[in-house]
Formats: structure tokens, C-alpha cells, sequence
């Protein structure tokens, strides 16, 4: 019975695909999935266990990358899988992590580090699921990685908005009117930076974007070696929830970083690291204007220049007056800073 | 600070007294039959079991991983997911906690997790009240989850070590929650035998989760989305596996038996003088006490009552039942819960004990009554009025199906 506070934190040691040409070859998600044509999130999936390798459990919750890409029969699932409900990813990781670290301290199982992903959509994540993800990020001693593919709406049961759906976007439950042209008005929650401030004893979170795949995968991989319970941010472009032709899901992936409505970043150990387009615009590179991202989508078809200038001037405030740009929007604190100094 | 070192436990075979709650007898349980994951949330009267599990832990006499989770939701999701990848795992709740954990309850069967749950029972808000209700449990009737009520100490201890002996069989793999009379019995000591570990060792085997084990040497797909495709099959094997549960529980007594030298014959309901009863009283959990006292009053001025104190709910000992009450002259089911607009008005119970009879050969008036809400004591004065309206009943040889509320201000 004797034991360490310390046993069973050991992760598999992941090195960074240094290049597309060093990424391994095996596919670990593979035929069998029921997803839209341009859908980014099967992307996701395949490469997100491109990046954990072989040796992971994969927990889904319900959402489009359940229903429709995970049936009975057509599993595309080589790793093992199994359905979550659709608040419970964090529960999710947390029982699976738990249950493999009891069995190997206990010597029931054999002791080997089994990386553990739980994701959910942007509904099954940042509104129902947000407490049962934040609780796991508190639970250090359990190592799991949660991603949170956001595509920006209830996509798998007709589009509806979520808490992630961007302001003033065309749902099946924001329908533009003749009396109403936005039913939507509240601004996307912003989650990745949520989950880095509120748990300071989580070693990782980041966004990434599978746009950039290689990077993508990276951060996965650093995930689930960093251990402890670790967060990413996905953000996955729609055809159908964002009605756009599907052969644009990658140049909108790319436009949403360029725009700054999407930022790149890590938070490692406390210390937040922009990488990628997103790194170039905080060394001075111009933002692209919002317009040519949000035009280009059908969700956004109804907005007339005033919108257009609310939207971007948001965009602005996260560069321009958020504490640390685009990830803390804490008003900045250089007056009282200042005030402090000279006394 | 001195360090406690826990003692070895001693080389016996000897079972050891002790003066423990119910809560506490299903914590040593637990410690015996070396749980690996449990999840704990506070609410009463349910969460003393959680409190004495912290204490074996932090104790060191048994070694789990103890997770308190943000809400119950997650707590019952958290063991289920321990439990595919093969660890034994235990939750519990009362009350409203129980119906917050819903959505995981019923995903729990047909996911064929055995986990095991402790079910305080309590009353359902609103108006707030710790007192027992046999609603909370109730609700999963339907789902797939084997319910059992235990009404001491001993039987907490017992039953949570049958619990998993049933629950993680092969031929079963369905959650069971064990019901506790919330403060009656979750809070109230009793001399209880304490079995040693070695006995408990022949009698549980490990939990073998076989080729439904969740890990990457076993690459399952596990609840892919199915439809109509395939649902109703996986209805109905939950369906054959409720079923086979009657043979699994039965054997599991009997093996109780031969190695712990105690339990039930019966493992389906307790009869207590309900041989050569003519009004034959019928309820679930400590509501047994003060139905003793009253049928052994009403025997000395020569009133033939008997109890049968139903311990399995589901699955439901349909014959057995049946024929134990059929050869009374008139049953009376006392429920300590309710069901608003059911036939009759009648309580859970009575109306499933109705149905069991519907095909009997010999059916007794049966008289329904909803008794003790919200933890009210059911006092004798009450097991009286019902006794004399089954005794009616018995000389009329009619059955009234109204509802008699009993203790109830009109």
C-alpha cells in the first residue's frame, strides 16, 4: 500500500514534428465519419490523434463530431473512443485519467502513461460544459488534455448560437428580421484565456487553428507531454454553420488570425507566447480589416457598415486595450502603474 | 505531530463488533472491497459516506482516488468513465443531488457501467426538507438501474459488498443503487459485524471488465452514435440483463451465505410473521421498525398481521411476492413516496405490487396507503388505522382502490 503523493504523473514524451515532412505517416482517425464536405473539425480530429500517437484514449462529447462522425458500425476511431454527454468532457477526462491511475498505483494495470483527450464542440464546452472543464483544470494530479473545437455554433442540430457564436451571426435561433436585423449582441466569450486565468495551477492552455496544421499539432503534442490537466482552443471554420463555399475553410482559418479576431497563442507555466500570424501582429505587422472575413461568410450577410464598424471596433479594443492583447481583457494598467512609480 | 501508522490488519477470521451508521457500514464495505475511484459531492443525509470514505483514506486504510467534484452531474459522469477503463467505483447523492446527476443516471445501463450508488434517501425540493422520500431513487425505475432498500447497518454492510458481487457479474453489468432511509438510517449506529478482508477476498472477485475495457490494447468504439438502426437492441439487451440479475442475486446470497455464515435466504424481501398473517403489511426500508412494534401489539390482543419489507425494487421479485401475498386475506402497502395522478392516486409501490397481481390466482384486497413524507415519523397509531382498514377489507372481501394518506393534517 505504500504510495507517493508524487506517483503516476509520467507523460509520454512528445517532441515537436519539426516540419511537415518529419509528421509520422500512421492515421489514428480515418474512414468512416459522416462529416460536411470543408468540415474543419474532422481536420481537427484527425490530427489531433496524429499528435497523441497511438497510445490515447479518446473520450468525445455530443456534438457534430459525435453525430454525425462517429457511427455505430463506420467508427473512424482506431484509438479507443467512447461518447461523453454533452456537458461532460471535463468529467470526462478527469474519471478516465483517475480510473487508469488507480488501477497502475494499485498495480492492477500495467503502469505505462496512456494520454487521455477529451474534446467538445463550443456549446458542449463553453456553456454546458464550463464547469465540469474548469473543475478538471484544478485536478493536477490527473493528466488530460481537453479541446474544445469551436465551429462557433450548435452546428449538428440545425445552427443555433452558442455562448462562442460570433456577435450578430445569422442562427436558426438569430434569424435577421425586418424589425430585428441582429438578435444576437452578446460578444464571443472569450475561453481560452478564461480557462488560463482562472486555473493557475493548469501548466498549458493555447489556440490553435488547423489552418496551420504542423503548429496545430504541436500544441497538442506539448499538451499531453507538459501533463496535468491541460487546455486547447480550436477554432474550426463551418461551411454550413458559416455558409460559405466549402474549398474556403482554410483561407478563413487563416483570415480570422490575420483579422486578430482569432489570436495565436500558449499560455505555458504562466508565460503567454503569440505564435504563428498572430506573433507577426503583435511585432507590428497591420491586422487585415475584420471586413474581409466576416463578408466573405453568409452568417454575416446582413450587416450594414454600422455593424461592420462595431465589429471591428471590438477587434480593436482586444489589441488595443486589453491588459495582455487579445487573451486578458483587463483595461490596462500603465496610469496606475505610472501612479505607483511616482511615489 | 505524531504519525499514525495504521495497524496491520490482523491474520482472523474473526468478524469484529462495531458501533457504526449505516453510512459508515457501506465506507467499511467499500474498504474491503478495495474501491479504486469514488467521487463525493455534499448533500444531506447521503454525503456521510463520503465523509467516512475520506476518513479510511486519509487514514491509509484504503488506497482510491477520492475526486469532490463541482456538482453531481459530474460526480456519477466521473465514475463512469473510471469504470470503463476498469476501476471499481462508487457514488452516491439524495434528493434533488440525485435528480441533478439524471442525465448520467440514465446513461450509466445501457453503457453496461456497474457502478454502485449509495441513494440517502430525501425528500425532493421544493419546500426544502432533509427528511426521507423514496421518490429521489424512484425515478430511475425505468432506466435500467438495479434499485435495492436495506434497513440496517448490517444490511448496508452486506449489501454494498452483494452490490458489487451482482453488479460487475458478467451476465449483469448494470449500475445498482443501494437506498438508505435518509437520518433513520444513514445517521443512526448499530452494533454491526465487521467481516476481515480474507473472507471478503473469496466471496469478491475483481472487476473484469473483459472486452468492454476501454485502453489502447483493446481499441474500442464505445456508444457511436446508433438510431433506430440500433437502439431497440440495446434496449433489449439491458432488458435480458435485468432479467438474468434474479438468478445473479439469488446465487450471490446463497454464496453470501456459505462464506460470511449470515443473510437472508430470501434475498428479496424480508417476511416477518407474515406466515399465517391475514393482513399482511407491506413497505420498503426502516419504515419496518415501527410496523414490528405495532404487528407485535396487535398479536398479542391476537390480530394475525405480518410485514414483508421488499428489499428489491428491480429488478422487481414478481412471483415470489405474489405468491407470499396472495395467501393473505388483505394487503395493505404502505409508500413512503408518491405518484401524482398515477392509478388510484397510489403510491409507487402499491401500484406496482397491483400489477404483480393482476395475474395471480388468488388476489387479496389490496389497500394502498402514502405515509412518513419528508421524513415525518411513522408512528404506530398510523400502522393501526391501516391494519384496521385492511381488516375491513379482508371481512368485505372488497377492494377500495382510494389512497389513504395516514398522519396527514386535513
Amino acid at each position: 500500500m505504500a504510495e507517493t503523493t508524487t506517483f503516476g504523473n509520467a507523460t509520454q514524451i512528445l517532441e515537436p514534428f519539426r516540419g511537415v515532412k518529419r509528421v509520422t505517416i500512421e492515421e489514428y482517425f480515418t474512414s468512416g465519419h459522416r462529416t460536411c464536405q470543408g468540415c474543419e473539425s474532422a481536420l481537427v480530429m484527425k490530427l489531433m490523434v496524429k499528435a497523441s500517437g497511438p497510445r490515447t484514449i479518446v473520450l468525445g462529447s455530443t456534438g457534430c463530431m459525435y453525430v454525425a462522425n462517429t457511427t455505430y458500425y463506420t467508427t473512424p476511431w482506431v484509438v479507443p473512443w467512447m461518447h461523453t454527454q454533452l456537458g461532460s468532457s471535463g468529467s470526462a477526462a478527469l474519471g478516465t485519467a483517475a480510473g487508469l491511475k488507480a488501477l497502475m498505483r494499485k498495480g492492477k494495470m500495467k503502469s505505462e502513461p496512456i494520454n487521455v483527450i477529451a474534446f467538445c464542440g463550443d456549446g458542449g464546452g463553453a456553456d454546458m460544459g464550463l464547469g465540469a472543464i474548469s473543475a478538471t483544470l484544478t485536478h493536477k494530479e490527473y493528466n488530460s488534455l481537453i479541446l474544445l473545437y469551436d465551429n462557433e455554433s450548435y452546428a449538428n442540430t440545425d445552427i443555433q448560437l452558442s455562448g462562442m457564436t460570433p456577435y450578430g451571426a445569422n442562427t436558426t435561433f438569430s434569424p435577421p428580421g425586418k424589425v430585428k436585423r441582429l438578435i444576437h449582441t452578446r460578444w464571443k466569450k472569450n475561453m481560452a484565456g478564461l480557462m488560463a486565468a482562472g486555473h493557475p495551477e493548469c501548466r498549458y492552455v493555447a489556440t490553435v487553428c488547423a489552418s496551420y496544421a504542423v503548429e496545430m499539432m504541436n500544441k497538442v503534442r506539448r499538451a499531453l507531454t507538459i501533463g496535468g490537466p491541460t487546455f486547447i482552443h480550436s477554432l474550426d471554420p463551418c461551411p454550413k454553420g458559416w455558409d460559405y463555399d466549402p474549398m474556403l475553410s482554410h483561407e478563413l482559418g487563416e483570415l480570422a488570425i490575420e483579422t486578430g479576431i482569432f489570436p495565436l497563442y500558449e499560455v505555458e507555466d504562466g508565460q503567454v507566447k503569440y505564435y504563428g500570424k498572430t506573433k507577426a501582429i503583435v511585432e507590428g505587422r497591420a491586422r487585415k480589416p475584420v471586413r474581409e472575413y466576416l463578408l466573405k461568410q453568409g452568417r454575416f450577410a446582413h450587416f450594414v457598415e454600422e455593424d461592420l464598424d462595431y465589429f471591428q471596433a471590438k477587434v480593436d479594443e482586444m489589441w488595443e486595450k486589453w491588459e495582455i492583447p487579445a487573451v486578458v481583457p483587463f483595461r490596462r494598467l500603465d496610469a496606475t502603474r505610472a501612479a505607483l512609480s511616482a511615489k | 505531530m505524531a504519525v499514525v501508522t495504521p495497524a496491520a490488519p490482523a491474520a482472523t477470521e474473526e468478524d469484529k463488533e462495531l458501533l457504526i451508521s449505516g453510512s459508515e457500514a457501506v465506507a467499511e464495505a467499500l474498504t474491503l472491497a478495495d474501491l479504486d475511484v469514488v467521487t463525493a459531492y455534499p448533500i444531506r443525509p447521503y454525503d456521510t459516506v463520503m465523509q467516512a470514505i475520506a476518513k479510511k483514506i486519509s487514514g491509509g486504510q484504503l488506497v482510491a482516488e477520492y475526486i469532490v467534484a463541482e456538482g453531481e452531474h459530474s460526480q456519477f459522469e466521473i465514475v463512469k468513465h473510471a469504470s470503463t477503463v476498469g476501476a471499481r467505483v462508487f457514488c452516491g447523492s439524495s434528493g434533488v443531488g440525485w435528480m441533478y446527476a439524471m442525465e448520467c443516471l440514465v446513461v450509466t445501463p445501457p453503457l453496461r457501467v456497474p457502478m454502485v450508488a449509495l441513494v440517502g434517501n430525501r425528500a425532493l425540493d421544493d419546500p426544502g426538507a432533509f427528511g426521507v422520500e423514496h421518490n429521489d431513487a424512484l425515478v430511475v425505475r425505468d432506466v435500467g438501474w438495479m434499485l435495492c432498500w436495506i434497513d440496517t447497518s448490517q444490511e448496508a454492510l452486506d449489501t454494498t459488498l452483494i452490490a458489487y458481487r451482482v453488479a460487475e457479474d458478467r451476465r449483469v453489468f448494470l449500475p445498482l443503487a443501494i437506498s438508505a432511509d435518509g437520518a433513520f438510517l444513514t445517521h443512526s449506529q448499530a452494533l454491526t459485524m465487521v467481516p476481515p478482508k480474507s473472507k471478503v477476498d473469496r466471496f469478491l472477485p475483481r472487476y473484469d471488465r473483459g472486452d468492454l475495457l476501454l485502453h489502447p490494447d483493446n481499441p474500442i468504439t464505445v456508444a457511436p452514435q446508433a438510431n433506430e438502426d440500433w437502439v431497440i437492441e440495446i434496449r433489449r439487451q439491458n432488458y435480458e440483463a435485468m432479467a438474468r440479475a434474479v438468478t445473479v442475486i439469488d446465487e450471490a446470497y446463497a454464496d453470501f451465505r456459505r462464506v460470511f455464515g449470515r443473510g437472508p435466504e430470501n434475498p428479496w424481501f424480508e417476511e416477518y410473521m407474515a406466515d399465517d398473517a391475514d393482513v399482511i403489511l407491506v413497505g420498503m426500508g426502516t419504515i419496518s421498525l415501527p410496523i414490528k412494534v405495532a404487528i407485535r401489539e396487535l398479536r398479542a390482543k391476537g390480530k394475525k398481521v405480518g410485514l414483508v419489507r421488499l428489499r428489491w425494487f428491480r429488478p422487481f421479485p414478481t412471483e415470489r411476492l405474489v405468491a407470499a401475498l396472495s395467501r393473505a386475506k388483505a394487503v395493505g402497502v404502505i409508500d413512503r413516496d408518491y405518484s401524482f395522478g398515477s392509478p388510484f392516486g397510489s403510491g409507487v409501490v402499491a401500484n406496482e405490487i397491483r400489477a404483480a397481481l393482476y395475474n395471480a390466482e388468488r388476489r387479496p384486497p389490496l389497500l394502498s396507503f402514502i405515509c412518513g413524507l419528508g421524513g415525518r415519523e411513522v408512528t404506530l397509531e398510523d400502522v393501526y388505522k391501516a391494519t384496521d382498514l385492511c381488516y375491513a377489507a379482508a371481512t368485505s372481501g372488497k377492494s377500495d382502490p382510494k389512497t389513504h394518506w395516514l398522519g396527514v393534517r386535513e
